[in-house]
Protein backbone atom coordinates (compact mmCIF):
# COMPACT_ATOMS: atom_id res chain seq x y z
CA UNK A 1 0.00 0.00 0.00
CA UNK A 2 1.33 3.43 -0.88
CA UNK A 3 0.23 4.81 2.47
CA UNK A 4 -3.34 5.68 3.23
CA UNK A 5 -5.54 6.80 0.39
CA UNK A 6 -6.83 10.36 0.71
CA UNK A 7 -10.54 10.59 1.25
CA UNK A 8 -12.97 13.30 0.39
CA UNK A 9 -14.15 15.37 3.31
CA UNK A 10 -17.64 14.41 4.37
CA UNK A 11 -19.20 17.25 6.31
CA UNK A 12 -22.41 16.87 8.21
CA UNK A 13 -25.13 16.95 5.53
CA UNK A 14 -26.51 20.45 5.15
CA UNK A 15 -29.28 21.70 2.92
CA UNK A 16 -29.24 25.24 1.63
CA UNK A 17 -30.69 27.67 4.13
CA UNK A 18 -31.14 25.04 6.81
CA UNK A 19 -28.87 24.36 9.73
CA UNK A 20 -26.90 21.12 9.61
CA UNK A 21 -28.45 18.20 11.46
CA UNK A 22 -26.70 17.62 14.75
CA UNK A 23 -26.14 13.90 15.04
CA UNK A 24 -25.99 12.24 18.40
CA UNK A 25 -22.47 11.07 19.12
CA UNK A 26 -21.20 7.88 20.58
CA UNK A 27 -18.35 9.28 22.66
CA UNK A 28 -15.62 6.66 22.27
CA UNK A 29 -14.00 7.72 25.55
CA UNK A 30 -10.62 7.66 23.81
CA UNK A 31 -9.80 11.32 24.22
CA UNK A 32 -7.61 11.85 21.17
CA UNK A 33 -9.98 9.93 18.93
CA UNK A 34 -13.02 11.89 20.11
CA UNK A 35 -11.14 15.12 19.46
CA UNK A 36 -10.36 14.29 15.84
CA UNK A 37 -13.85 12.88 15.28
CA UNK A 38 -15.49 16.07 16.41
CA UNK A 39 -16.88 14.55 19.60
CA UNK A 40 -17.22 10.87 18.77
CA UNK A 41 -18.67 8.49 16.22
CA UNK A 42 -22.17 9.40 15.02
CA UNK A 43 -24.46 7.08 16.98
CA UNK A 44 -25.41 3.96 15.03
CA UNK A 45 -22.57 4.21 12.52
CA UNK A 46 -20.76 1.08 11.40
CA UNK A 47 -17.02 1.68 11.23
CA UNK A 48 -14.28 -0.44 9.71
CA UNK A 49 -11.14 -0.60 11.84
CA UNK A 50 -8.63 -1.56 9.18
CA UNK A 51 -5.00 -2.39 9.68
CA UNK A 52 -2.28 -4.95 9.35
CA UNK A 53 -1.03 -7.23 12.09
CA UNK A 54 0.15 -5.54 15.29
CA UNK A 55 -1.22 -2.10 14.58
CA UNK A 56 -3.58 -2.01 17.58
CA UNK A 57 -6.98 -2.80 16.03
CA UNK A 58 -8.15 -5.15 18.76
CA UNK A 59 -6.79 -3.03 21.61
CA UNK A 60 -8.49 0.09 20.24
CA UNK A 61 -11.74 -1.85 19.87
CA UNK A 62 -11.52 -3.25 23.39
CA UNK A 63 -10.94 0.21 24.84
CA UNK A 64 -13.95 1.51 22.88
CA UNK A 65 -16.12 -1.13 24.55
CA UNK A 66 -14.60 -0.73 27.98
CA UNK A 67 -15.06 3.05 27.93
CA UNK A 68 -18.63 2.51 26.82
CA UNK A 69 -19.37 0.03 29.61
CA UNK A 70 -17.93 2.53 32.09
CA UNK A 71 -20.40 5.11 30.77
CA UNK A 72 -23.33 2.73 31.25
CA UNK A 73 -23.59 1.67 27.60
CA UNK A 74 -23.79 -2.10 27.37
CA UNK A 75 -21.03 -3.34 25.11
CA UNK A 76 -20.64 -6.57 23.17
CA UNK A 77 -17.50 -8.15 21.75
CA UNK A 78 -18.10 -10.80 19.09
CA UNK A 79 -14.90 -12.76 18.73
CA UNK A 80 -14.34 -14.91 15.70
CA UNK A 81 -10.86 -16.19 16.38
CA UNK A 82 -9.65 -15.33 19.89
CA UNK A 83 -11.11 -16.94 23.01
CA UNK A 84 -13.03 -14.60 25.34
CA UNK A 85 -10.95 -15.56 28.36
CA UNK A 86 -7.79 -14.37 26.65
CA UNK A 87 -9.44 -11.11 25.62
CA UNK A 88 -10.53 -10.42 29.20
CA UNK A 89 -6.95 -11.09 30.27
CA UNK A 90 -5.77 -8.51 27.73
CA UNK A 91 -8.23 -6.01 29.19
CA UNK A 92 -6.58 -6.27 32.57
CA UNK A 93 -3.55 -4.45 31.15
CA UNK A 94 -5.71 -1.31 31.20
CA UNK A 95 -5.41 0.39 34.59
CA UNK A 96 -9.02 1.52 34.38
CA UNK A 97 -10.38 -1.99 33.76
CA UNK A 98 -12.94 -3.11 36.35
CA UNK A 99 -13.79 -6.80 36.58
CA UNK A 100 -17.28 -5.93 37.78
CA UNK A 101 -18.10 -4.59 34.29
CA UNK A 102 -17.73 -8.13 32.95
CA UNK A 103 -19.34 -9.72 36.00
CA UNK A 104 -22.47 -7.54 35.86
CA UNK A 105 -22.89 -7.95 32.10
CA UNK A 106 -22.03 -4.38 31.11
CA UNK A 107 -19.29 -5.84 28.95
CA UNK A 108 -20.24 -9.05 27.21
CA UNK A 109 -17.96 -11.39 25.27
CA UNK A 110 -19.36 -13.90 22.84
CA UNK A 111 -17.32 -16.44 20.90
CA UNK A 112 -18.83 -16.55 17.43
CA UNK A 113 -17.75 -20.17 16.83
CA UNK A 114 -20.02 -21.13 19.75
CA UNK A 115 -22.88 -19.27 18.05
CA UNK A 116 -22.13 -21.07 14.77
CA UNK A 117 -22.32 -24.36 16.59
CA UNK A 118 -25.61 -23.55 18.30
CA UNK A 119 -27.11 -22.44 15.00
CA UNK A 120 -25.78 -25.47 13.20
CA UNK A 121 -23.65 -23.33 10.87
CA UNK A 122 -20.85 -25.80 10.72
CA UNK A 123 -20.18 -25.94 7.01
CA UNK A 124 -17.02 -24.20 5.90
CA UNK A 125 -18.91 -21.93 3.53
CA UNK A 126 -21.99 -20.04 4.69
CA UNK A 127 -24.95 -19.81 2.33
CA UNK A 128 -27.06 -16.67 1.98
CA UNK A 129 -29.74 -18.24 4.14
CA UNK A 130 -27.21 -19.10 6.83
CA UNK A 131 -25.83 -15.56 6.74
CA UNK A 132 -29.36 -14.32 7.21
CA UNK A 133 -29.79 -16.58 10.25
CA UNK A 134 -26.49 -15.35 11.69
CA UNK A 135 -27.41 -11.71 11.13
CA UNK A 136 -30.82 -12.13 12.78
CA UNK A 137 -29.23 -13.90 15.71
CA UNK A 138 -26.76 -11.04 16.24
CA UNK A 139 -29.54 -8.48 15.89
CA UNK A 140 -31.74 -10.31 18.39
CA UNK A 141 -28.85 -10.59 20.84
CA UNK A 142 -28.12 -6.86 20.53
CA UNK A 143 -31.81 -6.03 21.03
CA UNK A 144 -32.31 -8.41 23.94
CA UNK A 145 -29.26 -7.18 25.82
CA UNK A 146 -29.77 -3.53 24.95
CA UNK A 147 -26.29 -3.32 23.43
CA UNK A 148 -25.14 0.17 22.46
CA UNK A 149 -21.62 -0.71 21.30
CA UNK A 150 -20.53 -3.73 19.34
CA UNK A 151 -17.21 -5.00 18.02
CA UNK A 152 -16.88 -7.81 15.50
CA UNK A 153 -13.29 -9.08 15.53
CA UNK A 154 -12.79 -9.80 12.83
CA UNK A 155 -15.00 -9.22 9.84
CA UNK A 156 -12.13 -10.62 7.80
CA UNK A 157 -12.34 -14.01 9.50
CA UNK A 158 -16.08 -14.10 8.95
CA UNK A 159 -15.62 -13.15 5.28
CA UNK A 160 -13.36 -16.15 4.76
CA UNK A 161 -16.52 -18.21 5.13
CA UNK A 162 -18.49 -16.16 2.61
CA UNK A 163 -18.04 -17.11 -1.01
CA UNK A 164 -19.08 -14.15 -3.12
CA UNK A 165 -18.53 -10.39 -2.96
CA UNK A 166 -22.28 -9.90 -3.36
CA UNK A 167 -22.95 -11.93 -0.21
CA UNK A 168 -20.41 -9.87 1.73
CA UNK A 169 -21.91 -6.64 0.45
CA UNK A 170 -25.40 -7.78 1.39
CA UNK A 171 -24.30 -8.94 4.84
CA UNK A 172 -22.41 -5.74 5.72
CA UNK A 173 -25.17 -3.55 4.31
CA UNK A 174 -27.89 -5.28 6.31
CA UNK A 175 -25.73 -5.46 9.41
CA UNK A 176 -25.22 -1.68 9.23
CA UNK A 177 -28.93 -1.05 8.70
CA UNK A 178 -29.98 -3.28 11.58
CA UNK A 179 -27.45 -1.80 14.02
CA UNK A 180 -28.26 1.75 12.98
CA UNK A 181 -31.96 1.12 13.54
CA UNK A 182 -31.22 -0.10 17.06
CA UNK A 183 -28.81 2.80 17.73
CA UNK A 184 -25.87 0.46 18.22
CA UNK A 185 -22.48 1.81 17.15
CA UNK A 186 -20.34 -0.94 15.66
CA UNK A 187 -16.69 -1.48 14.89
CA UNK A 188 -15.83 -4.14 12.34
CA UNK A 189 -12.20 -5.17 12.51
CA UNK A 190 -10.61 -5.63 9.10
CA UNK A 191 -7.26 -7.32 8.71
CA UNK A 192 -5.34 -6.09 5.72
CA UNK A 193 -1.82 -6.59 4.46
CA UNK A 194 0.46 -3.60 3.90
CA UNK A 195 0.51 -4.18 0.16
CA UNK A 196 -3.21 -4.77 -0.25
CA UNK A 197 -4.06 -1.25 -1.37
CA UNK A 198 -7.54 -1.35 0.14
CA UNK A 199 -9.21 -1.35 3.55
CA UNK A 200 -10.81 -4.79 3.57
CA UNK A 201 -10.24 -8.34 2.38
CA UNK A 202 -12.42 -8.19 -0.69
CA UNK A 203 -12.65 -4.43 -1.12
CA UNK A 204 -16.46 -4.37 -1.03
CA UNK A 205 -16.91 -3.75 2.71
CA UNK A 206 -15.25 -0.34 2.68
CA UNK A 207 -17.76 1.20 0.30
CA UNK A 208 -20.71 0.23 2.48
CA UNK A 209 -19.59 1.11 5.99
CA UNK A 210 -20.11 4.58 7.43
CA UNK A 211 -16.57 5.08 8.55
CA UNK A 212 -13.03 3.81 8.12
CA UNK A 213 -10.28 4.14 10.70
CA UNK A 214 -6.98 3.05 9.20
CA UNK A 215 -4.03 1.87 11.27
CA UNK A 216 -0.59 1.09 9.90
CA UNK A 217 3.07 0.90 10.79
CA UNK A 218 5.23 3.68 9.42
CA UNK A 219 8.99 3.20 9.40
CA UNK A 220 11.28 6.11 10.00
CA UNK A 221 14.84 5.06 9.24
CA UNK A 222 14.21 1.65 10.75
CA UNK A 223 12.03 2.74 13.67
CA UNK A 224 8.39 1.72 13.64
CA UNK A 225 5.61 4.15 14.51
CA UNK A 226 1.97 3.12 14.76
CA UNK A 227 -0.14 5.58 12.78
CA UNK A 228 -3.91 6.21 12.75
CA UNK A 229 -5.98 8.12 10.24
CA UNK A 230 -9.72 8.63 9.85
CA UNK A 231 -10.29 7.92 6.19
CA UNK A 232 -14.03 8.54 6.26
CA UNK A 233 -16.79 9.07 8.80
CA UNK A 234 -20.26 9.82 7.50
CA UNK A 235 -22.09 12.53 9.38
CA UNK A 236 -18.97 13.99 10.88
CA UNK A 237 -16.57 16.77 9.97
CA UNK A 238 -13.43 15.00 11.09
CA UNK A 239 -9.69 15.40 10.88
CA UNK A 240 -7.95 13.73 7.95
CA UNK A 241 -4.51 14.13 9.48
CA UNK A 242 -2.26 11.28 10.52
CA UNK A 243 -1.58 10.60 14.19
CA UNK A 244 0.98 8.42 15.91
CA UNK A 245 -0.58 6.28 18.60
CA UNK A 246 0.67 4.38 21.60
CA UNK A 247 -1.25 1.76 23.52
CA UNK A 248 -0.64 2.46 27.19
CA UNK A 249 -2.08 1.21 30.47
CA UNK A 250 -4.14 4.43 30.65
CA UNK A 251 -5.48 3.86 27.15
CA UNK A 252 -4.67 4.89 23.63
CA UNK A 253 -2.70 8.13 23.35
CA UNK A 254 -2.32 10.12 20.15
CA UNK A 255 -0.06 12.85 18.84
CA UNK A 256 0.34 14.39 15.38
CA UNK A 257 2.53 12.42 12.99
CA UNK A 258 5.49 14.69 12.34
CA UNK A 259 6.12 15.31 8.68
CA UNK A 260 9.49 17.05 8.45
CA UNK A 261 10.98 16.08 5.15
CA UNK A 262 9.08 12.84 5.25
CA UNK A 263 11.24 9.90 4.37
CA UNK A 264 9.20 7.00 5.59
CA UNK A 265 7.94 3.75 4.28
CA UNK A 266 4.36 2.87 4.95
CA UNK A 267 3.66 -0.68 6.01
CA UNK B 1 27.48 30.56 38.84
CA UNK B 2 25.75 28.54 41.53
CA UNK B 3 22.75 26.22 41.43
CA UNK B 4 21.08 28.81 43.66
CA UNK B 5 21.48 31.52 41.00
CA UNK B 6 19.95 29.29 38.34
CA UNK B 7 17.26 28.16 40.77
CA UNK B 8 16.38 31.79 41.56
CA UNK B 9 16.02 32.58 37.86
CA UNK B 10 13.87 29.51 37.22
CA UNK B 11 11.64 30.11 40.23
CA UNK B 12 10.98 33.67 39.10
CA UNK B 13 9.45 32.45 35.83
CA UNK B 14 5.68 32.17 35.40
CA UNK B 15 4.16 28.68 34.99
CA UNK B 16 4.22 27.35 31.46
CA UNK B 17 7.49 29.01 30.52
CA UNK B 18 9.83 27.26 28.09
CA UNK B 19 13.47 27.98 28.85
CA UNK B 20 16.64 27.20 26.91
CA UNK B 21 19.60 26.67 29.22
CA UNK B 22 22.88 27.28 27.37
CA UNK B 23 25.85 25.33 28.67
CA UNK B 24 29.47 25.96 27.78
CA UNK B 25 31.11 22.71 26.58
CA UNK B 26 34.39 23.72 28.21
CA UNK B 27 32.74 23.75 31.62
CA UNK B 28 30.03 21.29 30.81
CA UNK B 29 30.29 18.98 33.83
CA UNK B 30 30.10 21.76 36.41
CA UNK B 31 27.40 23.66 34.61
CA UNK B 32 25.32 20.56 33.93
CA UNK B 33 25.44 19.54 37.58
CA UNK B 34 24.51 23.09 38.64
CA UNK B 35 21.50 23.03 36.28
CA UNK B 36 20.45 19.59 37.46
CA UNK B 37 20.74 20.65 41.07
CA UNK B 38 18.74 23.83 40.43
CA UNK B 39 16.04 21.99 38.53
CA UNK B 40 15.67 19.08 40.92
CA UNK B 41 16.44 20.65 44.26
CA UNK B 42 15.40 24.30 43.95
CA UNK B 43 12.53 24.17 41.45
CA UNK B 44 11.58 20.54 42.07
CA UNK B 45 12.06 20.54 45.83
CA UNK B 46 8.42 21.38 46.38
CA UNK B 47 6.51 18.19 47.15
CA UNK B 48 3.79 19.30 44.72
CA UNK B 49 6.19 19.29 41.75
CA UNK B 50 7.02 16.28 39.60
CA UNK B 51 9.94 16.28 37.17
CA UNK B 52 9.96 14.42 33.86
CA UNK B 53 13.46 14.07 32.50
CA UNK B 54 13.81 13.31 28.78
CA UNK B 55 17.20 11.61 28.51
CA UNK B 56 18.71 11.71 25.03
CA UNK B 57 22.34 12.46 25.90
CA UNK B 58 23.07 10.09 28.79
CA UNK B 59 20.98 7.10 29.87
CA UNK B 60 18.40 7.62 32.59
CA UNK B 61 20.42 5.38 34.90
CA UNK B 62 23.30 7.86 34.80
CA UNK B 63 21.08 10.89 35.45
CA UNK B 64 19.27 8.97 38.18
CA UNK B 65 22.57 8.28 39.96
CA UNK B 66 23.24 12.04 39.97
CA UNK B 67 19.73 12.75 41.18
CA UNK B 68 20.21 10.29 44.01
CA UNK B 69 23.39 12.16 45.00
CA UNK B 70 21.13 15.23 45.25
CA UNK B 71 18.75 13.31 47.54
CA UNK B 72 15.90 13.35 45.04
CA UNK B 73 13.36 10.64 45.79
CA UNK B 74 12.21 8.32 43.01
CA UNK B 75 8.55 9.31 43.33
CA UNK B 76 9.36 12.91 42.35
CA UNK B 77 11.15 12.17 39.09
CA UNK B 78 10.33 10.05 36.04
CA UNK B 79 12.42 9.46 32.98
CA UNK B 80 11.70 9.15 29.29
CA UNK B 81 14.87 7.42 28.15
CA UNK B 82 15.40 7.62 24.40
CA UNK B 83 19.07 6.65 24.33
CA UNK B 84 19.60 3.43 26.31
CA UNK B 85 18.26 1.18 23.56
CA UNK B 86 20.54 2.83 21.04
CA UNK B 87 23.53 2.48 23.37
CA UNK B 88 22.66 -1.16 24.12
CA UNK B 89 22.41 -0.31 27.80
CA UNK B 90 18.98 -1.62 28.48
CA UNK B 91 19.77 -4.61 30.67
CA UNK B 92 18.73 -3.06 33.95
CA UNK B 93 15.71 -0.78 33.41
CA UNK B 94 14.76 1.71 36.10
CA UNK B 95 11.30 1.38 37.63
CA UNK B 96 10.72 5.12 37.26
CA UNK B 97 11.72 5.20 33.58
CA UNK B 98 9.92 4.51 30.33
CA UNK B 99 12.11 3.58 27.38
CA UNK B 100 11.74 4.79 23.81
CA UNK B 101 13.61 2.70 21.29
CA UNK B 102 15.26 5.53 19.43
CA UNK B 103 15.72 9.30 19.64
CA UNK B 104 14.29 9.36 16.12
CA UNK B 105 10.90 8.23 17.43
CA UNK B 106 10.04 11.82 18.37
CA UNK B 107 6.31 11.16 18.52
CA UNK B 108 6.95 8.36 21.02
CA UNK B 109 8.87 10.79 23.20
CA UNK B 110 5.90 13.18 23.10
CA UNK B 111 3.49 10.40 23.95
CA UNK B 112 5.58 9.15 26.87
CA UNK B 113 5.76 12.68 28.27
CA UNK B 114 2.00 12.88 27.88
CA UNK B 115 1.60 9.52 29.58
CA UNK B 116 3.73 10.54 32.55
CA UNK B 117 1.97 13.89 32.87
CA UNK B 118 -1.40 12.15 32.98
CA UNK B 119 -0.22 9.68 35.56
CA UNK B 120 1.37 12.30 37.76
CA UNK B 121 -0.69 13.26 40.76
CA UNK B 122 1.36 16.40 41.34
CA UNK B 123 -0.34 19.67 40.51
CA UNK B 124 2.88 21.08 39.02
CA UNK B 125 5.31 19.53 36.57
CA UNK B 126 8.70 20.34 35.10
CA UNK B 127 9.96 18.72 31.90
CA UNK B 128 13.71 18.69 31.22
CA UNK B 129 14.86 17.90 27.67
CA UNK B 130 18.51 16.82 27.66
CA UNK B 131 19.41 17.91 25.08
CA UNK B 132 18.48 19.66 21.86
CA UNK B 133 21.99 18.95 20.56
CA UNK B 134 21.54 15.22 20.97
CA UNK B 135 18.14 15.34 19.32
CA UNK B 136 19.70 17.27 16.44
CA UNK B 137 22.29 14.53 15.93
CA UNK B 138 19.56 11.99 15.22
CA UNK B 139 16.88 14.09 13.53
CA UNK B 140 16.74 16.46 10.56
CA UNK B 141 16.04 20.11 11.45
CA UNK B 142 12.54 20.13 9.91
CA UNK B 143 11.43 17.22 12.06
CA UNK B 144 13.09 18.56 15.19
CA UNK B 145 11.54 21.95 14.63
CA UNK B 146 8.05 20.42 14.38
CA UNK B 147 8.69 18.29 17.46
CA UNK B 148 9.82 21.19 19.62
CA UNK B 149 7.04 23.42 18.38
CA UNK B 150 4.29 20.90 19.18
CA UNK B 151 5.75 19.60 22.44
CA UNK B 152 6.65 22.96 23.93
CA UNK B 153 3.35 24.58 23.01
CA UNK B 154 1.47 21.63 24.46
CA UNK B 155 3.45 21.86 27.69
CA UNK B 156 2.99 25.63 27.78
CA UNK B 157 -0.77 25.27 27.52
CA UNK B 158 -0.66 22.91 30.48
CA UNK B 159 1.39 25.30 32.59
CA UNK B 160 4.39 22.99 32.61
CA UNK B 161 7.83 24.55 33.08
CA UNK B 162 10.05 23.20 30.30
CA UNK B 163 13.83 23.33 30.40
CA UNK B 164 15.69 22.60 27.17
CA UNK B 165 19.39 21.99 27.61
CA UNK B 166 21.68 23.09 24.81
CA UNK B 167 25.42 23.16 24.44
CA UNK B 168 26.78 26.28 22.77
CA UNK B 169 29.36 26.16 19.98
CA UNK B 170 28.34 22.62 19.05
CA UNK B 171 25.01 24.06 18.10
CA UNK B 172 24.13 24.23 14.42
CA UNK B 173 22.83 27.66 13.47
CA UNK B 174 19.51 26.25 12.29
CA UNK B 175 18.87 24.52 15.63
CA UNK B 176 19.75 27.70 17.50
CA UNK B 177 17.28 29.61 15.34
CA UNK B 178 14.45 27.19 15.83
CA UNK B 179 15.04 27.05 19.55
CA UNK B 180 14.80 30.84 19.68
CA UNK B 181 11.41 30.56 18.02
CA UNK B 182 9.93 28.17 20.54
CA UNK B 183 11.35 29.15 23.92
CA UNK B 184 10.27 32.13 25.98
CA UNK B 185 13.55 32.67 27.73
CA UNK B 186 17.20 31.78 27.31
CA UNK B 187 19.51 31.47 30.27
CA UNK B 188 23.19 31.52 29.45
CA UNK B 189 24.48 29.51 32.39
CA UNK B 190 28.09 30.60 31.84
CA UNK B 191 27.13 34.25 32.21
CA UNK B 192 25.30 33.86 35.49
CA UNK B 193 28.43 34.27 37.52
CA UNK B 194 30.38 33.91 39.66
Amino acid sequence: MEGPAPAAAEPVPERRGEPATVLERCVTGIEGLDNILGGGIPRGNTVLIAGSVGTGKTTLSLEFLLRGAERGERSLFLSVTEASGKLVQNLSTFEFFRTDLVADGSLVFVDLPVVYEKLGLEREELSSDELDILLRTIRDMVRALGVKRLVLDSLTSLCYRIRTDEQIREFVLRFGEEMSAIGCTSLLVSEITPTQGRYSTRGVEEAIVDGIVLLWNARRRGDILRVLQIVKMRGSAHSHAQYVIELTPIGLLMTPHLKGNRNEEEG
Amino acid sequence: MTPGDIGDRLRSLPPGTAVALKLDPREYADQYFAVLSAALRDVGSDASTHTIYVAVTSPASFVWSLAQALDVSSDRISFVDAISHLMMRFADPLPNATYVESPRALESIMLRVEYLLRRSKSPRSTVIIDSVNSLAVHNPPELLSEFLHILLNNLKSRQVLTLVLQTTEEQAASVEQLLNLVVDETIDVARLGP
